[in-house]
């Protein structure tokens, strides 16, 4: 199978990731070549195969929902690229 | 000055216990060299002035009960350490001061050990050559223009330069295997599940674990010891007893079993890695252990499953990377423009194809296909090694499939660079430890590895045929400090 420039375009919406017409055209060239040397999983039957999802058996563990941080909220802002006193802020969203 | 940079870890330990060197003449040792090797690009970050303000007060009130007393250490920039910068190689992170410290980190500071600095790495550790850095190629102490291997490059040329102690690096492919394989020093990574994940920049979560990365064997078995630590923060960290690793090494390894398999010999492999190999098995024989021959027949399916299932994971990882909270940001006419513009302005070009790679695999349609199908192809990969641990104690392989290459020689072909991680994949798919040891050198004189690989949660067993081969390999690095020149 080959993965042709409009799927590219596609995958970059859905990973949010804008791309040009060139760096779209290379993603297909490395894209294929890359399925292509994928593509040998299809040798094998695997219809009654388990899939690993996990490598380590554990079950996921409760914990109390309690507070461990200290009051870091000023040095958390600080990362971020744009704030507004308490909030960090992002293009308007609704009009 | 220099005689302090060469020592082994042990050995600066037991010079720091016996007050013979002090914990800031270490440091000044160790600052005074890197100012001196700024060319091979190892720091993105240098923790300096605070190390040398840090090994003072430790000199001033010392505690010798610790197990790295005062002992500087630089980690990989993947290792998210509280209050200095952690940018995991990516200019999405640039900025990123964390407010956290990763559990790893926190192991080592906790005995005693002092942050030198933040180490160059692959962009997000996706990477074979330190090539994908958002800060620039890192040089290979044991040539010019040849790489250190990936992703913990920064971490292999600082150690092999002599640039800190010992080091940590991640392993989510052979990133700690590889770059150590490239650059004459041990690299081990643990059983999945040993060392916590908590506070280590997410690539492949069911893949990524960290380890020692270190100038001999004995000196990853102590630094493992430190860093090995159940910790609830991290929900697939796992609750076993750990080993004293560094005072139950032994090399007697009489009467272990070792498996050579098959499928290892790949088409195309290089004589030299052959020869290795083969004087591998004689070197095991001559420790006392037996050889077995083995087959592990889904080898080949390694790096194709790795190759959907890292990126699928990198893909939902790397979502968080949206310029909101932290991190680089683009501006853009709307919200999703700006995560767009982003996205594409913040990650590098390997960093986006595995992304979009993962996204492809993941999306409607194509999950069965690819995803669901790599995690059954993983599931036999596992039975392989299963089936093999029913007759040996062990598994002895090269590395890496050749020594170092040039830097730009496979930055054009991902395949080609994917190729690199085919003995070392399997081992993380598996789950399982794997180390890394110099072995002999090439017809350039570049360094050439051989793995071992153990069964799960057996460290020890894998750190002492390793540390008995060690001692019959007696390698050691020329390295002629040629960057400083």
């Amino acid at each position: 199978m080959t993965i042709d420039l409009k799927t590219v375009k596609h995958i970059s919406k859905l990973a949010r990731i804008s791309l040009d017409e060139k760096k779209a055209e290379k993603l297909a060239t490395d894209m294929n070549s890359i399925f292509e040397f994928i593509e040998k999983l299809n040798e094998l039957n695997t219809d009654k195969v388990e899939p690993l999802t996990s490598i380590a058996e554990t079950t996921l563990r409760f914990r109390n929902d309690k507070i461990t941080s200290e009051n870091i909220r000023e040095k958390i802002l600080k990362n971020s690229p744009e704030k507004n006193d308490d909030f960090f802020v992002v293009p308007k969203v609704v009009e | 000055m220099s005689e302090i940079t060469s020592l082994t870890l042990y050995e600066l330990i037991k010079n720091i216990k016996e007050k013979k060197i002090s914990s800031n003449e270490a440091v000044k040792s160790f600052v005074y060299r890197a100012e001196k090797s700024k060319k091979i690009n190892v720091y993105v970050t240098e923790n300096f002035e605070n190390c040398l303000k840090l090994s003072k007060e430790f000199d001033d009130k010392p505690n010798f009960d610790l197990k790295l007393p005062g002992i500087p250490i630089a980690v990989k920039d993947l290792f998210c350490t509280n209050e200095v910068r952690t940018t995991a190689g990516s200019n999405i992170l640039n900025n990123f001061v964390p407010t956290y410290e990763s559990t790893v980190t926190q192991n080592i500071w906790n005995e005693g050990g002092i942050l030198l600095g933040k180490l160059n790495c692959d962009e997000f550790a996706m990477g074979s050559s330190n090539e994908t850095s958002f800060f620039g190629n890192v040089q290979n102490p044991i040539a010019e223009d040849l790489v250190p291997g990936g992703s913990s490059g920064g971490s292999s040329a600082a150690l092999a330069a002599n640039l800190t102690p010992v080091t940590i690096g991640t392993d989510t492919g052979g990133s700690i295997r590889q770059p150590a394989s490239f650059t004459g020093t041990v690299g081990l990574k643990p059983t999945y599940g040993s060392c916590s994940r908590y506070g280590i920049v997410a690539f492949a979560s069911s893949l990524d674990q960290a380890g020692p990365m270190s100038k001999d064997v004995k000196d990853s078995s102590i630094l493992l010891e430190v860093i090995s630590s159940f910790d609830k923060k991290d929900s697939t960290s796992i609750d076993f007893k750990r080993n004293n690793y560094s005072s139950e090494l032994t090399r007697n390894i009489k009467g272990l079993k070792i498996g050579i398999p098959k499928e290892y010999r790949v088409d195309g492999m290089p004589d030299e890695i052959e020869k290795l190999w083969k004087k591998g098995i004689e070197y095991a024989k001559d420790c006392g252990a037996e050889i077995i021959d083995i087959s592990l027949p889904h080898t080949s399916y390694a790096l194709p499953t790795y190759y959907i299932v890292a990126p699928a994971e990198a893909s939902s990882n790397l979502a968080r990377y949206d310029g909101v909270k932290y991190g680089l940001r683009s501006p853009g006419k709307n919200l999703i423009d700006m995560y767009e513009k982003t996205r594409s302005d913040g990650f590098g070009e390997e960093v986006k194809r595995r992304v979009m790679i993962g996204t492809y695999v993941l999306s409607s349609g194509y999950y069965d296909a690819y995803y669901l199908k790599a995690q059954k192809v993983r599931q036999l990969i596992k039975q392989d090694f299963d089936q093999a641990y029913n007759k040996v104690d062990a598994i002895l392989t090269p590395s890496t499939p050749s020594s170092a290459f040039k830097i730009g020689e496979k930055s054009n072909d991902p395949v080609s660079m994917y190729l690199n991680d085919i003995f070392t994949v399997p081992v993380n798919l598996a789950g399982l430890p794997g180390i890394s040891i110099p072995a002999g050198v090439d017809k350039n004189n570049y360094p050439l590895g051989l793995q071992i690989i153990g069964k799960p949660f057996d460290e020890q067993t894998v750190l002492n045929i390793a540390y008995s081969m060690e001692e019959k390999i007696n390698y050691k690095n020329n390295i002629t400090d040629w960057w400083m020149k």
